[in-house]
């Protein structure tokens, strides 16, 4: 008699219990397995996105529970959509999202091909490229403010070192035109390795007997470059456009530690003005109608962009 | 068999009147900002401790976050804190929304006076409405924004009659803003003693309340208010007044021209850190640092100086710093935690308290014959306490502090539109809030 885990439970089921489960359908034993992960997603995901919705029609503040709740309509979008502040925000969160995106993708994909060629201390270099990325990002901005520094700080002494200019005669975190490149270029440095791993393995996924083949048929590295290399990547590299466009959407952490959204609002990204909203000013609704807006954008740019991405994997 | 029973019924004697006191003894947390005061408060609160048996825990977190993770805890209803020692711009809120309790009552019962303390931060500190005899909190913390300048520096003879030469008159404590600003574009880009070095360390400080604490020392006394006084809420024309604009435009003047590079967002910490390494001639900090600057090796001393902020076209006033200690709504405790401001307010605890490195608001401590000689700051502390103004203390006081730290970080440290543009925007945000509020 087999005697593994299955068998001993299968004899200990009481009979009568046993008999109810013998009548079970497939369905019906494929909705006991998913049921308790739906009933999570309800409560931890849909419930509170209907809640939020809810709120953003209302004047509620959590700070002021037993003030009445007033349904109020539009009003919280019609504030927000014409309020020059939150374009201000907007635009701020687009360059940031833009640029950092087009220098991952750029450097990324540049180291991953540079790391895909077999060389001496392959390993070692791999390592030290990803080493960024394992660090807190609060950490990260934290570091950054000092390599910042105009008196101190390394990052302005190397650029006076090569262009001539006095170090403390600029200040990345403090000017309105630089802020906006300093935050893009610590998170260029940070996640650029996420880029390249996933590029990384885009390259090592390509058999190399279509490249044997393309030698035969005389084809010029370069030809094979644009014509197997990058065509056969692109849905890794989408991917990662993806993972880093959301992820760059909802930046908070890092900024906040390097500039907390200034000079002025010039790098106040969506997400720390929405957290102002929502948990110093306490304007609950207002903030609720503010992340149904953001969430809207973002999940109808994600969906455009994955049927992309889809199409690109069926060709 | 008999003296078994004994022992069992002696036995359960003493576990019966140890469990009596335990359930007497209570255990009670006290929250705060994480910083040097805080830690002296622990030690000091080891008295209360052995005299009524209960047990104090502290949670303290640093300033940055202090307010973030403070309201949060009042506005969630949270059970965390028994005593809060809340900054003095959320009384508003915490009275009306019911998360202090009133202590009218309690003071009364226990003699404990309101006339007691410096009136400035019976205002600033415990009342609510503002001007009356309702009281939310006792006077805990008496702090205010002040400076502290390099006395060696400023004492070199080559510097004094290079200063005389250039702004015909002495170089020394400044005897308005005006001179603040001449002495900071002194020292600006000055080297001293083979360093480089800068006028002054200001508050700049964007994400919290920095930039605000920092410039309402220039706007005050330029003439800006923040309401009508004879009709509430009634901003335009005070808020965005000539004099206010002038006042705004001063403080963009300082960091232009006096401040060091680089300083877009500091704050407490950042100012300490600048005069203590010897870059600044100057720093406009709360008068909290005084006796970690006095006490320092290498600018403590004789080597510091102490002012309050000097007057302007229109007076002088100085941003009231500093907070109260509550007891919070939710406590399940509420009779230990009073049981501890009566502690507190004694006469003797209040002196200790300074002693030990607190900052008594307490009459008795601070109008006492010996205490402006006592340490080489407290004159200057005494001269800032009689000037003091304070920021909104209103239940919206967030709102308006972040509509402010916007509008002004915008014009002084991004240079955005012009002084009379940030103020007019200003008197929007705040209208709108208030609307909001129902107030207008």
């Amino acid at each position: 008699m087999a005697n593994n885990a299955i068998d001993r439970i299968a004899r200990s089921t009481p009979s009568g219990f046993a008999k109810r489960v013998r009548g079970l359908s497939d369905r019906t034993i494929a909705w006991i397995f998913v049921g308790p992960s739906i009933l999570l997603l309800l409560a931890i995901n849909i419930f509170p996105l209907i809640w939020t919705i809810r709120l953003s029609f209302t004047n509620f503040r959590v700070n002021r529970m037993n003030a009445p709740i007033k349904f109020i309509g539009l009003r919280n979008y019609e504030r927000i959509l014409s309020d020059p502040d939150i374009w201000q925000t907007m635009q701020a969160t687009a360059h940031f999202l833009l640029w950092t995106i087009f220098f991952q993708v750029l450097i990324g994909f540049t180291l991953a091909y540079l790391i895909n060629k077999k060389f001496k201390g392959n390993d070692l270099w791999t390592t030290i490229i990803v080493l960024p990325m394992m660090l807190s990002p609060a950490v990260v901005g934290n570091f950054w403010t000092f390599l910042y520094q105009p008196q101190i700080g390394l990052f302005n002494y190397v650029v006076g070192f090569f262009s001539g200019a006095d170090p403390s005669s600029f200040s990345m975190i403090g000017s309105v035109h630089l802020a906006p490149w300093a935050i893009v270029i610590v998170d260029t440095w940070m996640w650029t390795p996420f880029v390249m791993l996933i590029c990384l393995a885009g390259l090592r996924s390509i058999p190399d007997s279509i490249y044997e083949a393309a030698e035969i048929d005389r084809a010029s590295k370069w030809r094979q470059f644009w014509t197997l290399t990058v065509p056969m990547v692109l849905p890794f590299l989408m991917l990662a456009v993806l993972f880093r466009g959301i992820e760059n959407f909802k930046m908070f952490d890092l900024v906040v530690q390097l500039t907390g959204g200034g000079p002025g609002s010039i790098t106040t990204l969506t997400s720390i003005d929405l957290k102002r909203e929502a948990f110093e000013k306490w304007r609950t609704g207002y903030a609720s109608a503010y992340a149904v807006i953001l969430f809207v954008t973002v999940f109808g740019l994600a969906s455009i962009y994955v049927k992309a991405l889809n199409k690109v994997k069926e060709r | 068999m008999k003296i078994s029973s004994f022992l069992i019924a002696a036995a359960l004697v003493v576990m019966s009147v140890v469990g009596t006191s335990n359930a007497l003894a209570e255990d009670l947390t006290l929250c705060w900002a994480s910083w040097d005061p805080a830690n002296a408060l622990v030690e000091m609160s080891k008295d209360f401790e052995t005299q009524t048996g209960n047990k104090m825990h502290f949670e303290f977190v640093p300033w940055p976050n202090f307010a973030d993770r403070m309201l949060n805890e009042l506005n969630s209803g949270g059970h965390l804190c028994d005593l809060m020692i809340g900054d003095s711009q959320w009384i508003g809120g915490a009275a009306e929304n019911g998360q202090y309790i009133k202590l009218n009552d309690f003071f009364k019962a226990n003699n404990i006076s309101m006339d007691d303390f410096l009136p400035a931060t019976v205002v600033g500190y415990a009342e609510w409405p503002k001007n009356t005899p309702n009281y939310w909190a006792l006077p805990a913390y008496a702090d205010v924004v002040g400076w502290t300048y390099r006395k060696d520096w400023f004492g070199r003879p080559e510097l004094k009659k290079e200063f005389k030469a250039k702004y015909g008159y002495d170089l020394g404590v400044p005897a308005n803003l005006e001179q603040l600003k001449d002495i900071a574009q002194f020292f600006q880009g000055r080297v001293i003693d083979g360093k480089k070095v800068y006028g002054a360390a200001i508050y700049t400080e964007r994400g919290s309340e920095g930039i605000t604490m920092g410039v309402t020392n220039a706007l005050y006394n330029y003439g800006f208010k923040y309401q009508n006084p004879k009709k509430p809420y009634d901003l335009d024309g005070f808020v965005n007044s000539p004099g206010a604009v002038k006042g705004l435009e001063y403080y963009k003047a300082l960091y232009d021209t006096g401040a060091p590079p680089g300083s877009s967002d500091w704050y407490m910490s950042e100012d300490i850190d600048a005069y203590k390494s010897g870059q600044v001639a100057m720093q406009m900090n709360f008068a909290f640092i005084w006796p970690g600057v006095n006490a320092d090796p290498n600018v403590g001393g004789d080597h510091s100086g102490y002012f309050a902020n000097p007057p302007g076209p229109a007076g002088q006033f100085a941003q009231l710093g500093g907070q109260g200690i509550s007891v919070v709504a939710n406590s399940a405790h509420k009779d230990a935690a009073l049981a501890y401001i009566k502690w507190f307010a004694q006469p003797k605890i209040q002196a200790r308290w300074t002693e030990m490195g607190g900052a008594s608001a307490m009459r008795s401590v601070v109008e006492a014959p010996d205490f402006p000689d006592k340490k080489p700051y407290n004159k200057a502390f005494l001269k800032s306490m009689s000037i003091v103004k304070d920021f909104w203390a209103e239940p919206s006081y967030a709102s308006l502090l972040l509509a402010m730290q916007a509008r002004v970080h915008n014009y002084v440290i991004a240079g955005q539109g012009t002084a009379k543009e940030a103020l007019d925007g200003l008197v929007k945000d705040w209208t709108e809030i208030f609307e909001d509020e129902g107030k207008l």
